[in-house]
């Protein structure tokens, strides 16, 4: 099962032709990645070779839907032609549109975001500034590394690239269902709220863990979704205990004002739903590891 | 980045949002001929990013040129609430003001779209209207693509109960502070108060506007706007080496890769130091993905150069990166700086894990630097750097 991607998808890459499209296009072949197409309307026509694999280069995102079935498209395209890259994909209402490129403009987010809207939500965006999505063993959407796990039965959704990593790696012998990186940019498409409800649905996700930090609200909006409707036992951990306020830290969204946002208060919503949270990516882990175990 | 009001003023000016005429200066002297200007009186204002300034002293009427200088002399240099003065603004003196209104435009992160706030009780703090009174606080869900036209304007004049005689001006600043907020990509555009005077006008007397620093790209002239002389030497130093780097006031240098590894890596080690007489990070650093042996060199470059450092805490998990490259960069990096003449005194902890994180540590071993320690795990790691920084 897994959410939202599996062996079924077919991935087409806006943005392959690139340097970082090419080298994650590779590696996304190499994870077993069914990618079946690239999109760049100067290139149209052509074929790429990945180690011997030929993908074929489309001039718009809808010619590479008609052409091969696609129903996932990942978005590198650097920031300044992002937004116009997210729109033609909700365009062509494709299914799935993970979008990796960093450093976008706020109001390019939130104006694509309003489009999904108004064309009925009819894509699931995911990002921007994520490391994407991977369902060990069937199909890797985006940069995570493709070797740090294998399958199992954790559900992992988190706002930042190498904490998934860390914690991926921290649970690598059980294994994860799907493993999905949300960014932490101040807009978002999907959120926890989104991946919880997902992994709650999956027969093959036993247990979710939550990575937040701070800013925004969301971690709390989580908690009282949880509170409502997730059965499944949940572990969280929040970054950012020790950022001062009025800081960014790295990601546009990590930023402490006033008293709301902080990671104190993100814990205490969580425990206050019954998610267990760790100190430490490690003591985290354990957590997770305790559940399962017993 | 937050603006001070005087550029926050410009950019209201150049959208044509209604404000009074003002300078920004840097030296008392200067306040004469702006003054003698403004027709021999003036407001002198102390331009500093933190609320309360008024109360602290820093915002002064002056009644002649030579007032306006002795009020510049006292304002400048002056402390409010941690942050110095360099700069005043001298203003025009605002004509008799009969209402003090609220109005902005806003991100609303929790709804992925953004937010008018307005309200007819301007003047104080807007939380605090907010918090007392939510009634008279109107909050209008604004859609990123439609924007602001009259029409919208005109519903957000009615729901926060604005008097007929100025719904029609309040209406026109909507608009043109939507036009700023769009034209200049920015986070927050903020007047309070926006002022009713005796002449039936709506000027904005104060204002604060944040802009996205992702939308520099299409905004050259951000480069201007940012604050130079407030940034930390530090800060400043890495900002020109492209790091992602803020100082803080521990004594355990931090070096990551990725954000959220980093802000981890701050929380591990202030936990550790809990157990090492409260030692804690020195800084939040961010190297990024696929960092070379040059970017990690500038890194601890910057790092090593702070005065506070007493230990390194370098935490890599290799995603993309390879552990033998980050290795790699370490043991070159510390060269480099060492045949530049630098000595190199601070232990170093380094933690590895992930991408050929055997290959990376086998570098450090075989290098056998007497100041690198290799600890493999994250909160061991932590615990040894927080260990080493309260023996310094």
């Amino acid at each position: 099962m897994a959410i939202w991607l599996n062996k079924d998808s077919k991935v087409i890459v806006q943005g392959m032709t690139g340097s970082t499209g090419m080298k994650h296009t590779k590696l996304m072949l190499g994870d077993g990645t069914n990618v079946v197409g690239g999109v760049n309307p100067r290139k149209a026509g052509q074929t790429v070779d990945f180690d011997g694999t030929e993908v074929p280069v489309f001039g718009s995102v809808k010619e590479a839907i008609d052409k091969t079935g696609a129903n996932v498209s990942v978005i590198f395209v650097p920031e300044k032609f992002t937004k116009d890259a997210v729109v033609e994909a909700i365009d062509a209402e494709i299914p799935l549109a993970v979008v990796i490129t960093e450093g976008i403009a706020v109001h390019d987010s939130a104006s694509f975001w309003a489009y999904a809207g108004k064309k009925g939500n009819k894509t699931r965006i995911i990002g921007p500034n994520c490391p994407g999505i991977i369902t060990p063993g069937q199909s890797n959407v985006g940069i995570i590394p493709g070797d740090i796990t294998k399958p199992g039965r954790i559900g992992l959704v988190s706002k930042s690239g190498t904490l998934t990593y860390q914690m991926m790696y921290e649970l690598r012998d059980i294994g994860f269902s799907t493993a999905v990186g949300i960014g932490g940019d101040p807009i978002i498409g999907s959120t926890h709220i989104d991946a919880l409800a997902a992994f709650q649905d999956d027969p093959e996700t036993e247990l979710i863990v939550m990575i937040g930090e701070i800013g925004g609200d969301a971690e709390e909006r989580a908690a009282a979704f949880i509170k409502e409707n997730v059965t499944k036992p949940v572990v969280g951990y929040v970054a950012g205990f020790t950022a001062p306020e009025g800081k960014t830290m790295g990601h546009a969204g990590a930023i402490v004002s006033g008293s709301s946002g902080t990671a104190q208060a993100k814990k205490e919503a969580l425990e206050a739903a019954g998610v267990k949270v760790g100190k430490t990516p490690t003591e985290t882990a354990k957590l997770a590891r305790e559940i399962l175990g017993g | 980045m937050d603006l001070f009001e005087y550029q926050a003023r410009d950019l209201f000016a150049k959208h044509d949002v209604p404000v009074l005429a003002g300078e920004v200066i840097d030296t008392p002297e200067a306040a004469r001929e702006i003054t003698e200007r403004l027709g021999g009186k003036s407001v002198v204002k102390a331009q500093v990013k933190v609320g309360g300034r008024g109360k602290a002293g820093g915002v002064k009427l002056a009644a002649s040129a030579d007032e306006a200088v002795a009020r510049a002399t006292d304002i400048l240099g002056m402390d409010i609430k941690g942050h110095t003065v360099h700069k005043v603004m001298i203003a025009e003196t605002a004509p008799e003001i009969l209402e003090e209104y609220y109005v902005s435009f806003l991100l609303d992160r929790a709804n992925r779209t953004f937010l008018s706030i307005a309200s007819v009780e301007g003047g104080m703090e807007i939380e605090e209207v907010a918090a007392t009174r939510p009634e008279a606080v109107a909050k209008t869900p604004i859609d990123p693509i439609d924007g602001v036209d009259e029409a919208k304007a005109r519903e957000i004049v009615a729901a926060a109960k604005f008097p007929a005689e100025v719904a029609d001006k309040v209406a026109n600043v909507l608009v043109k502070l939507w036009d700023t907020f769009i034209k200049e990509d920015a986070l927050l555009v903020e007047v309070n108060p926006l002022a009713k005077v005796a002449s039936g006008e709506v000027i904005a007397l104060d204002g604060k506007v944040s802009l996205d620093d992702n939308a520099e790209f299409r905004h050259p002239d951000f480069e201007e706007l940012h604050d130079k002389a407030a940034a930390n030497p530090l800060e400043a130093a890495a900002k020109e080496k492209n790091l992602n780097y803020v100082k803080l006031d521990g004594e355990v240098g931090i070096i990551g890769n990725g954000a959220g590894l980093v802000m981890s890596t701050l929380d591990v080690v202030a936990y550790a130091g809990e157990k090492h007489g409260g030692v804690k990070p020195a800084n939040f650093l961010d190297i990024g993905g696929g960092a070379s042996a040059q970017v990690m060199a500038n890194g601890l470059e910057i790092i090593l150069g702070d005065p506070d450092v007493k230990s390194v805490f370098v935490n890599v998990f290799g995603g993309i990166t390879a552990c033998d490259e980050v290795a790699n960069g370490i043991v070159q990096a510390l060269k480099l700086l060492e045949d530049r003449g630098e000595k190199v005194e601070k232990p170093l902890v380094v933690r590895l894990d992930g991408n050929n994180a055997e290959l990376g540590r086998q570098i450090l071993t075989d290098a056998n630097h007497p100041l690198v320690q290799r600890v493999d795990t994250m909160d061991g790691a932590a615990d040894k750097a927080a260990e080493l920084a309260a023996a310094k």
